[in-house]
């Protein structure tokens, strides 16, 4: 004992992602969705780093930097149009917003 | 003593998970988010990531957090109504996430065998000084597509939420 083995981590990793694909789905709130999203590049950071670890290179650590960097982004360009779209319709019922649909 | 850290800080990552999912007041579900990428920092500092570790708790758990929290304090965001919609997606979505999650564990148990293990301290390549080598060389042309990703990004979230001005 002493020793967790690699594919604990990537158990955890898979049922983060499920759980973020389960909000992803089943929630109806636009913040709480984007939150899901968030939730998903997390477990996919995390599979990067085991697999760094499990091959003993820095390349994945460099692959889960450039996921943070990338969702910093994302969040602020998603945050900013969830913004304008609560500012046009007075809603974040993801049902409600479906101008696409008609 | 690295199980009993990892099983404790697993849990502690999947119970706020489930707590962002289920609870219907998004303020819960961002603070229940931040639990999850802090017990992953710590997870990340088993596995050898110190820089990432730093960069988790900095980035996902301070900058970005803090902004889904100001947004949505800023549109005074209730809890969640449910009106009109069937439970059609629930009894058909939930067996096939957890066939998913199944798949998925089955497909990493099958690839990893219970030999390969993590130790912390046996992998000492992921400190700020490994991380910056690599990415001033192998990783400078992403690292300055990145610089101007963020740029497009700051641009177009000034010009989404100001105020027009005629």
């Amino acid at each position: 004992m002493g020793a967790v083995p690699i594919f604990w981590y990537l158990s955890l990793s898979a049922v983060l992602f499920t759980l973020g694909v389960a909000g992803f789905v089943f929630r109806r709130n636009i913040i709480t969705v984007f939150m899901s999203i968030e939730l998903m590049l997390n477990a996919v950071n995390l599979s990067f780093i085991t697999f760094s670890y499990r091959w003993k290179q820095v390349d994945g650590h460099l692959l889960a930097f450039f996921v943070m960097v990338v969702a910093a982004a994302e969040a602020a360009v998603g945050l900013a149009i969830i913004l304008t779209v609560y500012k046009n319709r007075q809603t974040l019922n993801i049902d409600e917003i479906d101008t696409l649909k008609n | 003593m690295d199980v009993i850290l990892f099983l404790a800080f697993a849990i502690i990552a999947v119970v706020c998970a489930v707590n962002v999912v289920v609870q219907t007041h998004p303020i819960s579900s961002a603070i229940s988010l931040v639990g999850v990428m802090g017990s992953l920092a710590v997870l990340y500092l088993l596995l050898g990531a110190e820089f990432l570790a730093a960069a988790q708790v900095i980035v996902y758990a301070g900058a970005i957090m803090v902004l889904f929290v100001f947004v949505i304090m800023l549109l005074n965001a209730g809890a969640e109504v449910k009106k009109g919609q069937s439970n059609m997606a629930l009894f058909l979505g939930g067996p096939l996430l957890a066939g998913l999650v199944v798949l998925l564990v089955w497909f990493v148990q099958h690839f990893f065998g219970a030999d390969v293990t993590v130790r912390f301290g046996s992998f000492q390549g992921g400190g700020p000084r490994d991380v910056g080598t690599a990415l001033f060389t192998r990783y400078l042309l992403p690292f300055e597509i990145t610089s101007i990703l963020i740029l497009i990004a700051i641009v177009g979230a000034i010009v989404l939420a100001r105020k027009e001005i005629d």
